[in-house]
This record gives structure tokens, C-alpha cells and sequence, in this order.
């Protein structure tokens, strides 16, 4: 079993098979291996391909983490195959592991996908630098530090698509953006050399965008390889709207907005005051159900909200440090 | 054991619109014997989105909420997912930067208060398998559940981003593979159903912005639930409870199936395996009928 400290289990793999000009359905194929502790998930679509069928077909090319090319699910859970060990694999899910693309129903060839929607929206946030460059600069532009560092690593983002493909908003509302592209948005924004801030931000606050559509599941920061973190640049592209004075007032400004007149009130949120604040005249549309929960029990009229105590605190907090006007 | 105290973050929601979770959450910890002392001076956490807006406001509100756990000198016990998301975040942000602890502390010195960072920050449900312990809940169960498929429905914000909740609790749990709630309803007595949907997001951050997207992630929630034969699902959070329970009908249009489900509270789960009454946990608020007790 075990030699110099390697140690070998047998892994039961269940892959995705499936070939777009042959195939009219996907199907699965089993893969019994031995799997050796020093393996990554890469060793085995390898493996996979050398020792049981040629034709199977996945895309790899720097094996250190770096290209994105490799990134598909094991068990569900996005994954870059060169980086992540068969150990954590098999310590999270045990020896039935299922090997599939990023995305089913984007498969072309087993785990190579079509990532057109993915580079389509990537290429849609302007992901490059606009800036009035002087051709022959005298001296360099020098970004300091905190400058630097005001990118919170969203400028090592390799455009795996791990999280892209994991988030549950793009699994069912094409024009999401989605995690990858927000965060690119954020690195131009956060970049003190770009002159297109405000144009940038007015482009993902318009509606059909959805940078306010994020369901914050935190899928993408669970998945990212790289850990960028993309739903905390979401965070961020929101504070920036409000501070550069570029949100609009609409369902989900308000939404965010009305927390702070709620809290600034009773301390606690009158919840019912709330989704009336954020929807104005369209709460007519949560009558129904509103009428079913306040049967039940469910909903306490504003005039019965317990408020907090030592509300004084609250309100002179909400006052002394609120920092965006709206 | 020496007995179990706790200062309670109720959050807005228990005192709302699930006043059943605040009704069962009393009823179970006077049946363990644990003491809870409410933070009625707490304010709201911002539930993830007034950072949308103000980020240092929502700071300054929550550490405020933690200073008076740390007063009582207890572990904070949240009872909701994104509570407890927010406080934890708060917490961790605020104990690893000096600088701005400072600028929160310059804040709420003006109430005379301040964020020593003294106090841990936990939910009920990690208390409870954390401190509390399971095998005493399997030795105290009177009603086992044992004739239920119970889903569990985990919630995101309790299981993700996981280098957090892992700092935060004691079992820290994969955010791929929860165990905590399984193992609550197996120590009830109850089988636990595995399927896809039970570490997924069910929509309700989203709900009024978009409301497609909402309606269609609660509703393939409930449907994974019931295509793996369960009976009911329980939640330790209660919003993804309102999500499921009172929204099933836009659930169905969205996903254009029938969907529903009786969604409990772990609390009234855990109740109701103790012997508590339907009535002392708060059954009868539910939109889909518990009609199983
Ligand atoms: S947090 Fe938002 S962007 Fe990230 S995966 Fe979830 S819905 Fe998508
Ligand atoms: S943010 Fe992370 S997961 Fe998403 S594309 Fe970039 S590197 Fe991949
Ligand atoms: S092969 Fe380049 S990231 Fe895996």
C-alpha cells in the first residue's frame, strides 16, 4: 500500500461523456483507478485519457494553476484540476467521485465547454485600462501601495470560470453578468490610473446587468482558486455607486437604502415598512401573500414593532457614522 | 455540565415574521436547560444589504450589537443565517485590523460603549452541537422522528464563505459536505435526506430585485426536497424558512410544478423531538400547513 508516505485508495470515477457532433444525450462512463496521494485531479482526466480512452477530450495547458484552461466540477463543486489534490477530493466527497464540465449544458466535448457567454460578458465591463496615455510618457505613472492594494487581488483573477459556473444567478438569468466579470468591472474601477470610472459603474447599474441581482450565496468566494473573492467586489462596485452618486433610485437602492431609515427609526427593521419603501406603489403585488402571513401570524403591524432599547444610541450612531448620502 | 448561558441576538425576523422560531428557540433552550439573555438594546445587522450602501455604518451597528454581548461577558448565540454572517464578519474584520477597530471604537465611545472583541459569536445550532452536545440531545429525545424523511436545508450564510464559519465555530463543517443539521435530525431520531439542493442558495437576498431568479431557486429547492421523498425541511435560518414557506406559489409558476413543503425551524424540529407541544413551538404560523403533528 504505502511507500515512502505515498499511499494509494481505489476511486470509483463516474464521468461525463459527451460528444456534440455524435452524441444526441450525454451519458456517463465508470472509471475504476488507483489513486495515488500525490495525484491532482489533472493526473487523472490524464490518466482517464492515456490509459482508458483516447477520445476523451478536456483542455489543460500550464498545470501551475495560472492558464484557467483546466477548471471543471468534481461532485458539483468547481475546481481547477491542476491545483486541487485527489486527497481534499476524496476527503470531502470519499472514493465515488463524478467528474464533469463546468457546465452541462454548455459541453461541446465532455469537459470542454463553449465559455462564449463567459468571455462575452467578461469583454462587455471594458476590462482593460481607459486612460488618455501620453505615447512618449517622460516618466512612469506611479501607483502607491494603498493604491495598489485598493484592488484586493481582483487583478489575479485567471478567468477559470469556476465561479462563473457555480453561480446559481447564471444558471437562470442570461443577462447576469455573473461573479467573473463584476470583479473584472472592479479592478478597472478600483484603478486609480482609469478615467472611465463613472461610464463603467452607469453601465453595471443599468437594470438589465443585474450587478443588484446577486442572490449573495457566496458560492463564487467559496470556489474562486485564486480567492478573489468576487461577491465582496460586488459589495464594492454597490458602495461605489452610492458614493460616486451614479445609483439611481429603483427597487434595490431603496431596498439597500431603506435598511438604514428603518434601523435610524426602531432601531430593529419594520420589515413591512421596508418592502414598501423599496417597492413604492408595486407592493400591490406582495397583497396576497401579505394578507395569508398577517392571518397566520405572521406580520406585525408597524404601531406593534418592539423597538430597541437604548434607541438614543442608535439613532446618534446612525447619525454620527454614516458616511453615503443617498 | 455547568449550565449553558448564552446573550441572544434575536435578530428582526423572530420578532417578526416568524414569531414561531422566537416562541421555539425559548421553548428549546428551557427544555436543555440553557439560559439565554436577550440583547433587547441590539439593532438590526443590516441582514448584507446596508453594507451595500454604508459599509462603515453597518460596522459601527454591529459591533455595537457585539459590545453588549461582550458586556454580559457571553458568547453571543445569533438564530439566523445572515445575522450571524454579518456579526461574524463584523468580528473577524474588526479583530484583525487594529486601525479600524480603532475608528469603530472612536464611534461608539460617543454612547459610552466599545468592541473589545472579547465575546465569540455563534448560532444556536452550532451551541447546541458544539457546547451542548448531541449525544445529551439523543439521550433526552422523548418523541424519536423516526418515521420522517427530513430534508435539511442548510442556508448560505452558515456555511459559507467557509474559512470563516471554520474560524467561528468549534466543528467546523465543509461547505461541500454540512454535517451539522444531519446530524441534528439523526440525533432526533429522524432520517436525514442527502440531496443536491440542500447546500444552494434559496433566492431570498434577491426576492424584491429579482424576483425571477428568487422564485426559481426556492422552487427547485422545494422540488429537490420532495423528488428525494421528504417529508418536511428544516432550516436553521429563517429566512430561507420565509422563502420556502410563505412563497410557494410564485416557487411553482417559476419552476412550472407544483411545489410544497412543510418548512420547519431546527428549533421547532428539535421540539418537537423533546416532547414540546405543536402549540409551544408555534406550528400553527406556518403558510404551508404542518399537518404531520
Ligand atoms: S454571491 Fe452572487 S455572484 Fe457570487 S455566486 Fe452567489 S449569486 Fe453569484
Ligand atoms: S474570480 Fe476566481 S473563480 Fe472566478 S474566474 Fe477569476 S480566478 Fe476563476
Ligand atoms: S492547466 Fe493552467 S490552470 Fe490548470
Amino acid at each position: 500500500m504505502s511507500t515512502d508516505g505515498i499511499t494509494t485508495q481505489k476511486v470509483n470515477f463516474k464521468v461525463f461523456r459527451f460528444n456534440a457532433n455524435d452524441d444526441y444525450l450525454p451519458y456517463y462512463e465508470n472509471y475504476e483507478m488507483d489513486v495515488t496521494s500525490e495525484e491532482v485531479v489533472l493526473d487523472i482526466l490524464n490518466r482517464i485519457k492515456w490509459d482508458h480512452d483516447g477520445s476523451f477530450s478536456y483542455r489543460r495547458s500550464c498545470r501551475h494553476g495560472i492558464c484557467g484552461a483546466c477548471a471543471i466540477k468534481v461532485n458539483g463543486r468547481s475546481t481547477l484540476a491542476c491545483k486541487e489534490s485527489m486527497t481534499t477530493m476524496i476527503e470531502l466527497f470519499g472514493n465515488e467521485l463524478t467528474i464533469e464540465p463546468l457546465s452541462i449544458k454548455r459541453s461541446v466535448k465532455d469537459m470542454i465547454i463553449d465559455k462564449g457567454d463567459f468571455w462575452q460578458k467578461h469583454d462587455a465591463i471594458h476590462p482593460f485600462l481607459i486612460s488618455d496615455v501620453d505615447e512618449n510618457p517622460e516618466h512612469e505613472h506611479i501607483v502607491t501601495q494603498d493604491e495598489a492594494e485598493a484592488l484586493l487581488d481582483a487583478d489575479i483573477c485567471i478567468q477559470c470560470g469556476a465561479c462563473h459556473y457555480a453561480c446559481p444567478v447564471i444558471e437562470v438569468n442570461d443577462n447576469f453578468m455573473g461573479p467573473a466579470a463584476f470583479a473584472k468591472a472592479y479592478r478597472f474601477e478600483a484603478d486609480v490610473r482609469d478615467q472611465a470610472h463613472k461610464e463603467r459603474l452607469s453601465e453595471l447599474h443599468s437594470e438589465k446587468q443585474g450587478v443588484w441581482d446577486c442572490v449573495k450565496c457566496y458560492e463564487c468566494a467559496e470556489v474562486c482558486p485564486k480567492e478573489v473573492n468576487p461577491i465582496d467586489k460586488i459589495t464594492k462596485l454597490h458602495q461605489m455607486l452610492f458614493k460616486e452618486g451614479v445609483a439611481t433610485s429603483n427597487v434595490a437602492t431603496r431596498h439597500a437604502v431603506g435598511f438604514k431609515h428603518s434601523i435610524a427609526k426602531n432601531g430593529v427593521l419594520d420589515e413591512g415598512g421596508l418592502v414598501l419603501y423599496s417597492e413604492g406603489p408595486a407592493i400591490v403585488k406582495h397583497v396576497p401573500v401579505a394578507l395569508k402571513m398577517f392571518k397566520k401570524g405572521k406580520i406585525v403591524p408597524p404601531w406593534a414593532i418592539t423597538k430597541s432599547q437604548n434607541l438614543d444610541e442608535i439613532k446618534k450612531l446612525v447619525k454620527s457614522s454614516s458616511t453615503v448620502k443617498f | 455540565m455547568e449550565k449553558l448561558k448564552y446573550a441572544l441576538f434575536t435578530g428582526c425576523t423572530a420578532k417578526q415574521s416568524t414569531p414561531e422560531q422566537m416562541k421555539s428557540t425559548m421553548a428549546v433552550a428551557d427544555k436543555l436547560g440553557i439560559e439565554l439573555v436577550e440583547l433587547t438594546e441590539a439593532s438590526c445587522c443590516g441582514a448584507s444589504h446596508l453594507q451595500d450602501y454604508d459599509d462603515f455604518l453597518s460596522l459601527v451597528l454591529n459591533a455595537r450589537n457585539i459590545a453588549y454581548a461582550e458586556k454580559h461577558g457571553l458568547t453571543m448565540v445569533t438564530i439566523c443565517n445572515t445575522c450571524q454572517l454579518n456579526t461574524a464578519m463584523t468580528k473577524h474584520r474588526l479583530d484583525n485590523n487594529e486601525k479600524l477597530k480603532a475608528q469603530v471604537n472612536e464611534k461608539l465611545a460617543e454612547v459610552g460603549l466599545e468592541y473589545k472583541g472579547t465575546s465569540e459569536v455563534t448560532h444556536f445550532l452550532y451551541a447546541i452541537i458544539d457546547d451542548f452536545g448531541l449525544d445529551k440531545i439523543k439521550e433526552m429525545v422523548k418523541t424519536p422522528l423516526r418515521d420522517f424523511n427530513i430534508a435539511p436545508f442548510y442556508g448560505c450564510h452558515n456555511i459559507r464563505p467557509s474559512e470563516l464559519q471554520n474560524e467561528t465555530h468549534k466543528s467546523a463543517e465543509s461547505a461541500y459536505r454540512p454535517t451539522s443539521l444531519d446530524d441534528l435530525i439523526i440525533a432526533c431520531g429522524g432520517n436525514n435526506v442527502d440531496y443536491a439542493e440542500k447546500t444552494k442558495c434559496c433566492g431570498f437576498h434577491a426576492e424584491l430585485q429579482a424576483p425571477k431568479t428568487a422564485a426559481t431557486l426556492t422552487g427547485n429547492a422545494i422540488a429537490g426536497a420532495m423528488d428525494n421523498d421528504s417529508d418536511w425541511m428544516v432550516t436553521p435560518c429563517p429566512l430561507c424558512h420565509l422563502k420556502l414557506d410563505t412563497q410557494t406559489h410564485h416557487a411553482s409558476e417559476a419552476i412550472g410544478r407544483e411545489v410544497a413543503l412543510p418548512v420547519l425551524h431546527m428549533q421547532q424540529m428539535l421540539g418537537l423531538a423533546l416532547g414540546c407541544t405543536p402549540d409551544e413551538l408555534g406550528l400553527n404560523h406556518h403558510l404551508t400547513k404542518v399537518d404531520f403533528v
